[in-house]
């Protein structure tokens, strides 16, 4: 797979070898322990055949994601940043601009084209090179998704209990009554009635079903929560509710959150720090506070004020 | 009535014109790599290229495949069908392997080096140096809950196994215990899930640790898999509702007093009485005259 930026077959060796020694650096601080929760670095997905010219013909420069020489859709490039155990990373960029792809690459719900990531709590390298089992583990054991759409992330012809013991069953709980236990305590963490265990999500409000989706992914205790626009689409007040119970997961737990949205309320309230995207690529990343109140980049400059 | 020396040899009547064992050698040849691969990746489905048979799909047109494959002059067949030797389809299978080879028949478990089967494993002893082959309508035991091969495929190479113990889950919510009968779900070697054929979970611990070869094969499905001499097989359950096989307690076979095997239920016409049968047939005549153990 080509993601250099547009360098020929000559350059390929070059390229190689800065791969090889950023990876030994990645693996050396890993061994002494820098605290990343994740690690993500040069993470890229493309739609499509792709050709040696889809980097260099799209982002923010080009305004579009859409290579014009092959058609292939650069939905994300060269995305790297990392997050601390019981930190929230914010993802903030306008529909299409790459955001659900960096989670769903990492949640393993597609491959990426090209790039690494590196779990602190996974001591066996980058976690796209692992086999697939390996992958499920990690999927199950260390991560937790929540999906915009509650119809990815929750078996609506499940119960609401069903949904969450999935994730148990995949860490091996084989004994029902616990698994049952287990899933009321989360249920009561997230606030719906104990009595909706056996319930299906088909029949619960969004509210309700986005927090089954938390309870969910909390089952297994994950070092990263891979959170996209969980509270778009959902009424104000249901909406803060669920702002809040993301506020005592920070409180309460050391998990390291990714949590998308557009809204930059919800950024505000509460990523430590922000990455802003824009045609697939980073166009800004710091304090949340400082590219709010100080925007660098002309796109989020737009994005900040069009919100004030 | 002549005296050939295959005729006297045999008594039987090797189909002219046909190939031994009715497939070609080298169909033969491809069907028995694919069972040496399935039986190094136990549970592992390995897919072949299924022949047209002379019987009808799901008439056991994969069993029969296997057991041509393997099939040597010197061996004896048994072929059941749900435990009974004597159902149509079992003499036809027979007969057709018996005119394309030449190879001896019994009813007697433990005289043949063959037996195909369809839907029960035979309740006697079997041993090393026997194969059991079954017929299998359903090869993939993840079907029922993704409709989708190029997902069930991922799951098994994953070993993603989640949503079948979630299925599990689910039915004792629903109805307090798990329901499935035939086709109970087993791990095999702790690394495939695999679908037993529709044999009742009375056979299932057969499966386990056991010392005869196993071979499965569907042949409308194009899948064959194994389950080599003393792997480990477990069906699958929860510390708190274990797998458990039928209960016939208190129950016994009417015509040969059996109170330890499988058993066909019966509703007595005139009566309308519950009866109940031994279903493996020659086992049941065995013991009837006495000779059973
Ligand atoms: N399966 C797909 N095939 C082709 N293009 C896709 C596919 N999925 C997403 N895209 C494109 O990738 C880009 C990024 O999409 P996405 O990550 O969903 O953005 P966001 O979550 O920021 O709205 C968009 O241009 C989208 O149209
Ligand atoms: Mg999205
Ligand atoms: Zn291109």
């Amino acid at each position: 797979m080509n993601c250099g930026v547009g360098e020929g077959e000559g350059k390929r060796t070059g390229r190689k070898k800065g791969r090889e020694m950023e990876m030994k650096m990645t693996i050396g601080m890993g061994e002494h322990d820098t605290g990343q929760a994740l690690k993500v670095s040069g993470l890229t997905r493309i739609y499509g055949s792709s050709c040696p010219d889809c980097i260099r013909m799209t982002g923010p420069d080009h305004g579009t994601n859409i290579c014009r020489v092959c058609g292939s859709v650069v939905a994300c490039a060269d995305i790297s940043f990392d997050v601390m155990p019981g930190e929230i990373l914010g993802i903030v960029g306008e529909s299409g601009s790459g955001k659900s792809t960096i989670v769903r690459c990492l949640y393993f719900d597609m491959e990426p084209t090209c790039g690494e990531a590196y779990l602190r709590c996974y001591g066996k390298g980058n976690i796209f090179q692992v086999s697939s089992q390996e992958k499920q583990i990690i999927r199950n054991l260390y991560t937790g998704m929540v999906y915009q759409n509650p119809q990815l992330g929750l078996k609506f012809d499940i119960t609401s209990g069903g949904n969450i013991a999935e994730k148990l069953l995949a860490a091996n709980w084989r004994n029902v009554g616990r698994i049952r236990e287990r899933a009321g305590e989360l249920l009561e963490r997230t606030e719906i009635p104990l009595a909706r265990m056996d319930d299906y999500p088909r029949n619960f409000s969004g509210g309700m079903q986005q927090r089954v989706q938390i309870a969910k992914a909390l089952a297994n205790d994950p070092d990263v929560l891979l959170l996209d626009e969980l509270t778009t689409g959902l009424d104000v007040s249901v909406q803060a509710r669920i702002l809040d119970l993301i506020k005592d997961i920070r409180r309460n737990t050391e998990a390291a959150m990714v949590l998308i949205t557009h809204d930059l309320g919800v950024i505000r309230l509460l990523a430590e720090r922000t990455i802003v995207l824009k045609n697939g690529r980073i166009v800004e990343a710091g304090l949340t506070d400082q590219i709010l109140e100080d925007p660098q980049h002309e796109y989020t400059q737009l994005l900040v004020n069009s919100v004030l | 009535m002549t005296d050939k020396p295959t005729l006297a040899k045999t008594d039987r009547i090797i189909e002219k014109g046909y190939n031994f064992a009715f497939l070609d050698e080298f169909t033969k040849r491809e069907i028995r790599r694919k069972i040496l691969k399935a039986v190094a990746i136990p549970g592992y489905q390995v897919p072949f290229g299924s022949r047209e048979m002379p019987l009808a799909k799901g008439w056991g047109t994969g069993g029969i495949q296997i057991t041509l494959s393997i099939i040597g002059d010197t061996d004896i067949l048994k072929v059941i069908d749900q435990g009974s030797d004597d159902s149509v389809n079992a003499v036809n299978i027979r007969n057709l392997v018996v005119r394309m080879t030449g190879a001896q028949t019994t009813e007697d478990t433990t005289k043949a080096t063959i037996i195909q089967t369809r839907h029960r494993i035979p309740e006697e002893a079997l041993r090393d140096e026997q194969i059991v082959v079954f017929q299998v309508p359903f090869p993939e035991p993840l079907r029922s809950i993704e409709p989708s091969e190029q997902v069930t495929r991922r799951m098994h190479a994953r070993k993603d196994y989640s949503k079948m113990w979630l299925h599990l889950y689910e039915d004792i919510v629903k109805h307090g215990r798990i329901t499935i009968g035939a086709r109970y779900p087993v791990m095999i070697n702790s690394r495939y899930l695999m679908d037993p054929s529709p044999i009742p979970r009375w056979d299932v611990p057969r499966l386990n640790q056991a010392p005869v070869l196993y071979l499965f094969c569907a042949g409308r499905e194009k899948r064959i898999y194994a389950i080599a001499p003393h792997t480990s097989v477990e069906p699958l359950e929860f510390e708190d509702y274990a797998f458990e096989v039928e209960d016939f307690s208190g129950k016994i076979c009417e015509r040969c007093g059996s109170s330890d095997t499988f058993l066909d239920e019966m509703i007595d016409e005139i009566t309308g009485s519950k009866k109940y049968f031994c279903s493996d047939t020659s086992f049941c005549d065995k013991r009837k005259k006495g000779g059973g153990t």
